[in-house]
């Protein structure tokens, strides 16, 4: 009870206490590697973007235009009905100044990283990406942004194929 | 369906490294909650153990390992996990143990053990998300928080001095909690807005730390309860949960619909028409401090855009019109993912039968509502408590 107890357990260590080895321990190292496959809609997916061009799956019971791909709409519950290209221009809807990597390892230049809303899919739906040829002081939420593609022989069908969303330039479409 | 009461609670120390192994954490705060409700394992039915990614702790069958400290030893058991949702979640699956008739008295243990992972579960973080749409861009788990807050701030126009008063509030009300790993009598917005900056918008003293805990709760039926002639009891009278899709950039951040959801759903049971007026404090799930503010709507306490201006009035201080986190939360008290119980169910149970010690809400409170949140910004767990 909260307040009638005076005792909570637990002992507390210090970084100091394992790197000074004051802590009896064990140490492991999982030596774990996955192989995914990509499945039916992001096999698809993969190889257009191989191609420079990004591609979603259209739902003819809800009438949406579902990016990223998918075989199924989870809404409807049914098969999703046909390929479709979209575009590769779209809008900021977030973004974040990373002055972390993925080990939450601290580095100087900042990644710009965020949310992009793809023209031609159905509204809000986009993809996670970086951001290029802007400064941290230039990117803001409702930029009109597009792709920047690897040249051809570089692309192998990953979302790496698009090096970053760099802003639209005027008269660009 | 059977009454539920919450009839005791435990917990250990949150730090960032504890010398204790998981089972023997789950150990103390189970012995600490079956203590409190003066009942002992003979008189448990069932057992369920809430606890996150296995890897943190890098023991598969994290569930079975953890049994003999859950006090589950020949008992039957089960592991629920959803996520950082799992920090209420377990108490809902705990719930259904007795409201169906299958239990009398039923037991519930998280455990989160994170700094085995060496040499920070941060790199563990990076396997929720996508292998394929997300995962090449090696992503760093605060770039959602960051992206959420980041949309958050743009649709509703909020400041980050704003955002910044929920870290100072739970920090400083983590000040009367005996566990808590960082709290702070004299932090002030300033300090956050002059923390080092993580993944902007988010500041390092925006965010809860990883910890090493455990927290463990006791629920009985009412017929229990009154055999028993059980004194210090807390009813659960609304459970709710939802899960939205991975496909989290198919939808705007701005707001949680799976938390409002999930609230909804536990509002009906309670009988709870108008959330804002009917109950008197929350535990949402605070583990950055824009989440207070998210989940606050989401909970319908406050409308859309309003919790931050709630927050600045004062509204939500312990001794406010809406006491929010008065145990500290994620922020204050630390955030050992499904642990984080001990701030949510466990501190609605203390609060509401009057032995929350200095962090007592100083006004009489009824209704209490607790919320956890998890995945790919996709989980919302709702249960509400009356006295």
């Amino acid at each position: 009870m909260s307040g009638r107890i005076t005792k909570w357990p637990g002992v507390e260590l210090s970084a100091a206490d394992l790197a000074e080895g004051k802590v009896t321990e064990t140490r492991f190292r999982p030596n774990a590697k996955y192989a995914w496959s990509a499945g039916e809609a992001m096999s698809r997916f993969l190889a257009e973007l191989q191609e420079g061009r990004l591609i979603a799956r259209t739902c003819h019971s809800c009438k949406r235009i579902l990016f990223p791909p998918r075989m199924f709409c989870e809404e409807c519950f049914r098969p999703t009905d046909e390929w479709t290209y979209i575009r590769d221009t779209g809008t900021i809807e977030t973004f974040s100044i990373s002055y972390l990597d993925t080990d939450a390892k601290r580095i100087v230049d900042p990644i710009l990283v965020g949310v992009v809303s793809l023209d031609g899919a159905s509204p809000k739906m986009g993809m996670m990406h970086y951001f290029g040829e802007m400064t941290k002081d230039e990117i803001r939420i409702g930029m009109r942004v597009k792709a920047a593609w690897k040249p051809r022989e570089d692309r192998h069908g990953s979302v790496l194929d698009i090096l970053y969303f760099r802003p639209l330039r005027g008269g660009e479409q | 369906m059977k009454k539920v009461g919450v009839i005791g609670a435990g917990m250990t120390l949150f730090r960032r490294r504890l010398q204790e192994t998981g089972k023997e954490m789950a150990f103390e705060a189970t012995k600490m909650a079956l203590d409190s409700a003066g009942l002992t394992r003979a008189d448990v039915d069932m057992v369920v153990n809430g606890t996150a990614p296995d890897a943190f702790d890098g023991v598969h069958m994290k569930g079975e390992y953890l049994a003999d400290g859950c006090g589950a030893y020949r008992k039957p058991y089960t592991r629920v996990f959803t996520g950082g949702g799992t920090g209420v979640f377990s108490t809902i699956a705990g719930w259904w143990h007795v409201a169906s008739g299958l239990a009398d008295v039923v037991l519930v243990v998280n455990e989160e053990k994170m700094s085995s992972c060496q040499p920070h579960p941060q790199s563990v973080f990076a396997h929720i998300w996508d292998p394929i749409l997300d995962r090449p861009l090696k992503p760093n788990l605060v770039w959602i928080f960051a992206m959420e807050m980041n949309r958050y701030m743009h649709v509703h126009g909020v400041k980050k001095e704003d955002i910044a008063r929920v870290a100072v509030k739970n920090k400083r009300n983590a000040v009367g909690h005996p566990c808590a790993q960082l709290a702070d009598a004299h932090i002030t917005v300033e300090d956050v807005l002059a923390s080092e900056v993580m993944a902007w918008p988010v500041q390092r003293l925006d965010i809860s730390p990883p910890s090493d805990g455990a927290s463990a709760v006791v629920l009985a039926s009412e017929d229990f309860i009154r055999r028993r002639k059980i004194k210090d009891r807390a009813w659960i009278s609304g459970v709710g949960w939802c899960i939205d899709s991975t496909m989290w950039t198919d939808r705007d951040l701005v707001f949680p619909e799976y938390v409002a959801r999930a609230a909804k759903q536990a509002y009906k049971m309670a009988k709870i028409s108008d959330p804002r007026k009917q109950i008197d404090f929350a535990e949402p799930y605070d583990p950055f401090d824009y989440k207070e503010l998210h989940h606050l709507e989401g909970l319908l306490l406050a409308k859309k855009g309003e919790a931050p201006i709630l927050t600045r009035e004062g509204v939500t201080e312990r001794d406010g019109d809406l006491p929010v986190c008065p145990s500290g939360g994620l922020l204050g008290v630390g955030n050992p993912i499904a642990a984080t119980m001990g701030m949510k169910i466990g501190e609605l149970f203390w609060q509401l039968t009057g032995q929350a010690g200095k962090r007592q809400i100083p006004r009489e409170v009824h209704t209490g509502v607790s919320q956890a949140w998890g995945d790919l910004m996709q989980y919302g767990s709702v249960v509400v408590m009356s006295s």
